[in-house]
């Protein structure tokens, strides 16, 4: 079942070194179509540097990927134009207004005035954020930015997203809300691929790899893992691989 | 294109939205323009002025005033003694002591001749330089006066005498602000374009904008052209006001043309601004950029000519003035406004400038990195 899927992301032993630290090492792993891929691991596990790699901003050491079909070492340019993607960082213009900041990503990637209008209304609205769009982004509550952000990440319905520790900071119910947004986006064929801290929002996940010390220790769905290493939880799951973790924060 | 008039867009509404940043845009030259050349001039008046007169004659009294009519003096003591007048300036309370000989009038008028003494307070190198020069004259003036008095009237137009009268083309009536408003002017164009290009990528870089652009297909040259762009409008904004406020304050404005003017400022500012852009792609914080700015900054003013005339530096310094940017435009702007000079006169400069323009904005291009 699952060959007949369409590959999006595929890298083969995907490594990056600064200096004698290897960082990420020889991480090879296939992310589908449509699937929301948990990319899980301790801080310091080589997650951000991974991500990085896969987004390219960051050139790898050693070791091969594809992005929708791109080569991440020459095709970088065509990779940006189909990926979304979403920092740790809060990365929206605090000084510029929500409808500035739409209008704005709109127009670097791409769209056209028309549909930079149609389409930010339709998002305002569905964000029920009539009243604040003329404000700027800084007057919002963090809850609030973030799911901005992830609908800004997605307005040019780029083929993946990369959201990275995407509710760091944000209350259960905005988290859950998040989620949503998280669903309907895979709904309609983007592929998410998310890092996160909480083990609660890896069960929603297709499937999750686990990073350790720039390896990755394990990847399945999370019913497979839990049956595999006979915990209850992801948590467990987790708790199990990071332990033997040597690299701290 | 469309990208970067979306980019551009972005800038502008920030700056504008930054009503400190605008309020110093406006607010910088003004006091500049009327602070600096009042608190930065060559010319030294009231010369504190401390007299030791033992002869108390005619004559000591002729000399005296002659010291006071001046202009540059301020006659603050009579001492009865060197030593007293010697306490003033250890008090800061005179700058330079006049003695006086006993006898001073009988010696002239007898044995033709006599000895003054001046002692200058050297604190000020420059201070002392210039009251002992201003004395030298006016005690030659008393010499001719004396020399009038006692000569007969058929001999005196037998004596040769060479006299030298000078005239100052260009300034000519060597007024200190005609000089130093174009200087100033040049300087506000520098640090608006500067300080502000410098500390904006790198304040992307603080919050962590940037890392959202460079994972966007937006092209390196269309990255650094919003960055450049709305600062050099801003550059010329200032130079206009600029322009404005000292012809308002003291009547300046440019001898030649204003278009050269623009002209020259236009590719100044296409160097300057790379250089900023330079600067904030090696600095990782606002603190470090600005540090850095600010360093340049010093260098580039003192190394400028604003102050002290470049053609008095040993000639390391001279040579250093050479790559001073900044020197360029001094330069320009003082021979736009006293001299009148055309874009022919200054095509040397246009010249150098626009290789400045051409390196840093290259190194700028090839410099910024869309990856980490």
């Amino acid at each position: 079942m699952l060959l007949e899927k369409e590959i999006v992301i595929k890298t083969d032993k995907l490594t990056k070194r600064f200096g004698d630290f290897t960082a990420v090492s020889e991480i090879s792993f296939e992310v589908y179509k449509g699937e929301i891929f948990g990319f899980l691991g301790a801080n310091g596990a080589g997650k951000t540097t991974a991500m990085k790699m896969l987004i390219g901003i960051s050139i790898p050491t050693s070791g091969n990927a594809t992005i929708a079909g791109f080569d991440i070492y020459i095709q970088t340019e065509q990779i940006k134009k189909s990926i979304g993607y979403m920092s740790q960082k809060f990365s929206l213009y605090e000084d510029l207004t929500i409808k500035e900041n739409i209008q704005l990503f709109g127009g670097i990637y791409g769209l056209s005035d028309k549909e930079i209008k149609s389409k930010s209304e339709e998002l305002i609205n569905k964000l029920g954020l009539n009243n604040e769009a003329d404000k700027l982004v800084a007057s919002l509550p963090l809850g609030w930015k973030q799911k901005l952000a992830f609908s800004i990440a997605i307005f040019h319905q780029p083929k993946i997203v990369f959201l990275d520790e995407p509710t760091g900071g944000v209350d259960p119910i905005t988290r859950r809300q998040f989620w949503d947004m998280i669903y309907e986006a895979a709904h309609n064929g983007i592929t998410v691929f998310v890092t996160t801290h909480y083990m609660d929002e890896a069960e929603y996940c297709d499937r999750v790899s686990i990073m350790v010390d720039g390896v990755i220790q394990a990847l399945d769905s999370p019913a497979n893992l839990k049956s595999k290493y006979n915990a209850e939880s992801m948590d467990e799951v987790f708790l199990m691989l990071a332990r033997g973790a040597k690299r701290g924060e | 294109m469309r990208i970067l008039k979306f980019l551009l867009r972005k800038e502008f509404l920030q700056i504008f939205r930054n009503k400190l940043i605008l309020r110093m845009i406006f607010a910088l030259p003004v006091i500049q323009l009327i602070l600096l050349p009042y608190a930065a001039t060559y010319e030294i008046k009231n010369i504190t002025l401390s007299v030791v007169d033992h002869d108390h004659s005619e004559y000591s009294r002729k000399l005296i005033n002659k010291f006071t009519a001046s202009g540059y003096f301020l006659l603050t003591d009579y001492s009865n003694t060197y030593k007293q007048a010697l306490d003033k300036v250890e008090n800061d309370e005179a700058d330079l002591i006049v003695e006086i000989p006993e006898g001073f009038e009988k010696d002239v008028i007898r044995q033709n001749e006599s000895i003054i003494m001046f002692s200058a307070n050297a604190i000020s190198g420059q201070t002392a330089g210039l009251a002992v020069a201003y004395a030298n004259s006016i005690v030659k003036d008393f010499n001719n006066d004396v020399r009038v008095e006692w000569l007969p009237q058929s001999r005196l137009s037998s004596i040769p005498v060479i006299e030298i009268t000078s005239s100052n083309w260009f300034n000519q009536l060597m007024n200190y602000k005609d000089f130093i408003v174009p200087g100033v002017l040049a300087l506000l164009v520098t640090l608006v374009g500067y300080l502000m290009s410098s500390l904006n990528i790198v304040k992307e870089k603080e919050i962590g904008t940037i890392e959202q652009l460079n994972v966007s297909p937006i092209k390196k040259y269309q990255f650094i052209l919003s960055k450049l762009i709305p600062f050099w409008v801003l550059g010329l904004l200032v130079m206009t006001i600029g322009f404005i406020i000292s012809f308002i304050i003291y009547g300046i404005y440019p001898a030649g043309s204003f278009w050269v003017g623009y002209l020259f400022a236009g590719v100044y500012l296409i160097a300057l601004l790379g250089f900023g852009l330079l600067t904030s792609i090696y600095a990782d914080t606002q603190q470090q950029a600005m540090f850095i700015a600010y360093f340049f900054m010093l260098v580039f003013i003192l190394l400028g000519g604003l102050f002290s005339p470049t053609e008095n530096m040993p000639d390391w310094a001279r040579y250093l003035t050479y790559i001073n940017p900044v020197s360029y435009l001094i330069e320009v702007m003082r021979m736009l406004v006293l001299k009148g000079s055309s874009f022919w006169d200054l095509r040397y400069h246009f010249l150098v400038v626009s290789v400045f323009a051409i390196v840093f904005n290259s190194l700028a291009i090839f410099k910024y990195k869309k990856t980490v």
